[in-house]
């Protein structure tokens, strides 16, 4: 069963459709309506706030702390500023992924880092030497993402000064509604937007006053399903979707390098050795099996398959994280793992994994399709991602 | 020496700017001529009250084909759009209608009046789905001459008929039923609950000078039923930053693709000499010269403001003058300094977020009618309101609204004469107002600016004759290869080199860009 999170009071009254996934061990509310797509269009087009609590949150400080998650991430932490943010894989020595992550440098001698699955174990048997304390924060610290275009003045109004100032991937201190808490500008919507962390015992005033300065801007409350939705979009991975963390896996096969989920920019590989180097040398040198790209799905294919049958093209709802196998020239080549229609960008878009020769931007590819129980392939090729990448993000 | 250009397209409007897209996407030169300072016609977003945005008149969107979004990129060019979620239809006496997105939700509102219906109403819409794809891929073909037996013509009639042939037999009755009966006629068949029937039957009248029991009104209401979003039949939605925005999206394709926009450039005259175009003559004596001239104006301003009448038989001539265009209603934006509650549903959630009809009973809606007929304005008219604001934030100042109130009748042909609706644009604001209020009791004291658009103003600033916004009613005798006229339906004209390309040819009215996309394709195959 389930916990509920310190927004729970909150969350769990508007969530008319009762509609609740088990995140992490917490309740989270895949959509607050029968249909998820008001909550869609409020991260898109206003701002949608949404409970993330559930990430695992670990705290790391000490005088050794930037060199030990230096020694434990892909990226070199080392040169994190204080007050900025970045995005890593923590790999085993096979150089295969474990975890993918924010780290965040609170200050000189304090970071805090997020992961999607429980990762303190494996941070706490590679500290021997480091002087550092860890710490999960998971329970204590309560989170909020608030995303979209209007999430800056919706932000700004019920926090104190500081938040228009806060650039793309940083993070500082500042009081809603005479509460402390920290704000970072990241998020998973791959829009302009923010997090903000808290004590659990804050969260239901910090919420209530988040709701009450943002309804003029249309913030809304929203869930996992139009979150996910966002995420295809801006084409990132997600664990136990898009790879698996390769201490859960039984075969090697599962598992996956960085330069295979398409984080390989997040791999600083010319410094002081980390877990994983060697082998994520030797990888970069002859190169990966395995890309993550992003396809889009021919729509007059679809169209096609489905007038054969005299239906009008139907399409899940929700983002599909159903694996589907992926062809070409009638060999099965890789899989799509995430599928969505975009209702912002009018595609049909997948995340896939597929063998390096058939990645190249603009390949063709075939994805089984399914109508009226009969299997069929759809034409489909592989474009850039993000698919979804406007300028406000960064602005 | 002015340049010189393949086609020149007269009027920016929506289907103006797609037939030039897709000119200057095969290649072509083109040059799009609009008179006013914005692009768009019918489809503009004006700020004419500091901080709110209206749709002026134009304001939702469903029919714009998917095609033409694709093939011109529209999404890179900044089209969003916005899903209305609800429909709903309030009552004075009672809990108004709301039909929500979710099918369990809709049957209980529609049980609250009749369980029979409740239960129909899923099994009506699919019937109408059915009907609505037969008619889809007309909507993308030009219509062929049923005079002709030259052979594409022909082929384009077989393929006709065998659309029609593979209809059941009775999907073929539906569909008879559809072209001759009146919407409410048609809507007794099939329900018994009048306020239901009320909500469904302004499809029908939506644009047309008729009312809820005029024959033919059926079929109107299917051509509300082939909109669609994303493939998903019957869904509407709104343009994010206003309608224009989608004018403004089809122009930067256009542009991206090579076309060259002006402006404040109102064509005087298309030139004729040797009994083919030759260009266009601007207000200020400028000549352009272009071997095609696609005109993007309605019939009526095409062939008798800008082409010479000697250039022209005198029975087209006739055919044109004959085609009615008759505006019969008008538009009423609102600036709103707060949410307007309705008294039957408070609040501003998710009902309020799509469409709202005031059409309580068809009674009231015939009784709209009644005064138009004889030349006045409803005192209670049919409404539709949309508050745009609610989905999206971007059109008003925060917590402030827009409200959108597309108004019907308001007959152009007022019985003191057409010229008199300046004398009565604010009486006729007052009555939109007033009846409105009945149902929002706030609304008058939330007022910080009101626009009220009559059909003469529609005429006069946007270029819409007689203020029809479908460039002519959507009435059975003036479709598919009867629009405009019968011998030319194909965007062709008698003039060689001039064609037509907006909502007066086939398939019609709305913001569907399909006339555009048809016409360009017409025009890329000539030559």
């Amino acid at each position: 069963m389930p916990l509920p999170t310190p927004f729970h009071p909150r969350t769990s009254k508007l969530c008319e459709s009762l509609q609740f996934k088990s995140w992490a061990g917490y309740f989270a509310v895949s959509s607050y309506q029968s249909h998820h797509d008001p909550e869609y269009f409020a991260f898109r087009n206003a701002a949608g706030l949404l409970d993330i609590s559930p990430l695992y949150k670990y705290e790391v400080s000490g005088v050794d702390s930037a060199a030990f998650l230096a020694s434990v991430a892909t990226r070199d932490v080392g040169t994190l500023q204080a007050g900025r943010v970045t995005y890593a894989c923590f790999c085993d020595s096979h150089g295969k992924v474990i975890d993918d992550g924010t780290i965040a440098r609170i200050d000189e001698q304090s970071f805090r880092v997020t992961t999607a699955s429980p990762t303190f174990g494996w941070f706490d048997r590679q500290r021997r030497g480091f002087d550092i304390q860890l710490r999960d924060v998971s329970d204590t610290l309560a989170a909020l993402a608030i995303q979209g275009p209007n999430s800056r003045e919706a932000l700004a109004s019920a926090a104190d000064d500081g938040i228009r100032d806060l650039g793309f991937f940083g993070i500082m201190s500042t009081r809603i509604d005479g509460v402390d808490v920290q704000v970072s500008r990241t998020g998973y919507t791959g829009d302009l937007g923010y997090e903000v962390w808290l004590r659990s015992g804050d969260a239901l005033p910090v919420w209530d006053a988040l709701m009450e300065a943002g309804t003029p801007f249309g913030l809304q409350a929203a869930g996992l399903d139009a979150l996910d939705v966002t995420r295809i979009e801006a084409g990132f991975v997600l664990q136990d979707v898009d790879y698996f963390s390769a201490p859960r896996c039984l075969i090697e096969s599962r598992k996956s390098s960085p330069f295979e989920i398409g984080l390989g920019w997040t791999v600083d590989l010319e410094r002081e050795p980390f877990v994983g180097q060697a082998a994520l040398r030797a990888e970069h040198a002859d190169g990966s099996d395995w890309q993550f790209v992003g396809l889009e799905i021919s729509w007059e294919g679809i169209e096609e398959l489905y007038a054969a049958w005299g239906l009008p093209p139907s399409l899940p709802t929700h983002a599909c994280r159903d694996a589907v196998p992926l062809f070409s020239g009638g060999r099965q080549v890789g899989q799509v793992t995430s599928t969505t229609w975009s209702p912002i960008l009018k595609k049909y878009l997948a995340l896939a994994t597929v063998r390096t020769a058939q990645s190249s931007l603009g390949t063709g590819l075939e994805i089984e399709h399914t109508v009226e129980f009969e299997r069929s392939r759809v034409a489909a090729s592989v474009v850039d991602r993000p698919f979804f990448d406007p300028d406000r993000k960064r602005a | 020496m002015t340049k010189r250009y393949d086609s020149i397209v007269v009027g920016g409007g929506h289907n103006g700017l797609v037939c030039a897209a897709y000119l200057a996407r095969a290649g072509r030169s083109v040059l799009v001529l609009e008179r006013r300072h914005v692009l768009g016609g019918a489809a503009v977003t004006e700020e004419l009250h500091p901080g709110f945005k209206y749709s002026v008149c134009s304001y939702v969107v469903s029919l714009l084909r998917p095609e033409i979004i694709r093939d011109l990129q529209l999404p890179r060019f900044g089209l969003e759009i916005l899903p209305l979620e609800c429909s709903f239809t309030p009552q004075l006496d009672g809990p108004g209608l709301v039909r929500w997105p979710d099918g369990d939700k809709t049957r209980r509102e529609i049980a609250q009046f009749s369980q029979r219906d409740a239960e129909i109403y899923p099994e009506f819409g699919r019937e109408m789905m059915k009907v609505g794809r037969m008619v889809k891929p007309i909507l993308e073909m030009t219509p062929p001459d049923p005079s002709s037996l030259r052979p594409g013509n022909l082929l384009d009639m077989l393929k006709l008929g065998r659309m029609f042939g593979q209809l059941t037999e009775s999907e073929r009755i539906l569909q008879a039923k559809m072209f001759t009966m009146s919407a409410i006629d048609f809507l007794d068949e099939w329900f018994e609950g009048d306020l239901l029937k009320a909500t469904l039957g302004v499809s029908g009248i939506i644009g047309t000078f008729q009312g809820v029991r005029s024959p033919g009104t059926a079929y109107v209401l299917l051509h509300h039923y082939m909109g669609e979003i994303d493939g998903a039949f019957r869904a509407w939605g709104l343009s994010k930053g206003g309608t224009g925005q989608i004018s403004n999206a089809i122009a930067d394709a256009a542009r991206h693709f090579g076309a060259e926009i002006r402006t404040e450039a109102s064509v005087d005259e298309v030139m004729v000499r040797g009994g083919r175009v030759r260009g266009v003559v601007l207000e200020d004596g400028t000549e352009i010269q272009a071997d095609t001239v696609v005109s993007g104006l309605d019939p009526h301003r095409t062939f008798l403001k800008l082409c010479n009448s000697s250039d022209l038989d005198a029975e087209f001539l006739g055919s044109i003058k004959r085609f009615k265009m008759r505006g019969s209603s008008g538009k009423v934006n609102l600036a709103l300094d707060r949410f307007p509650e309705f008294t039957c549903r408070p609040g501003d959630g998710l009902h309020v977020r799509g469409d709202v009809a005031i059409a309580p009973s068809v009674d009231y809606l015939e009784r709209a009618f009644d005064e138009a007929k004889y030349g006045d304005f409803s005192q209670r008219p049919f409404m539709n309101v949309v508050i745009p604001s609610l989905v999206d934030p971007s059109v008003a100042p925060p917590g402030k609204h827009v409200m959108s109130i597309f108004v019907q009748y308001a007959p152009y042909a007022l019985k003191e004469g057409p010229e008199n609706w300046p004398q009565k644009r604010q009486a006729f604001g007052d009555a939109v107002i007033d009846t409105l209020a009945e149902y929002c009791p706030t609304l008058k004291e939330s007022i910080l600016h009101r626009q009220v658009l009559t059909p003469w103003d529609l005429e006069q600033k946007i270029g819409l004759t007689e203020g029809n916004i479908f460039h002519g009613e959507l009435s059975l005798e003036q479709l598919f290869f009867l629009r405009p006229t019968p011998l030319w339906s194909r965007y062709k004209t008698p003039i060689p080199g001039l064609w037509m390309c907006a909502s007066g040819t086939h398939p019609g009215g709305g913001i569907m860009g399909a006339p555009g996309a048809n016409a360009a394709r017409r025009i890329l195959k000539t030559r």
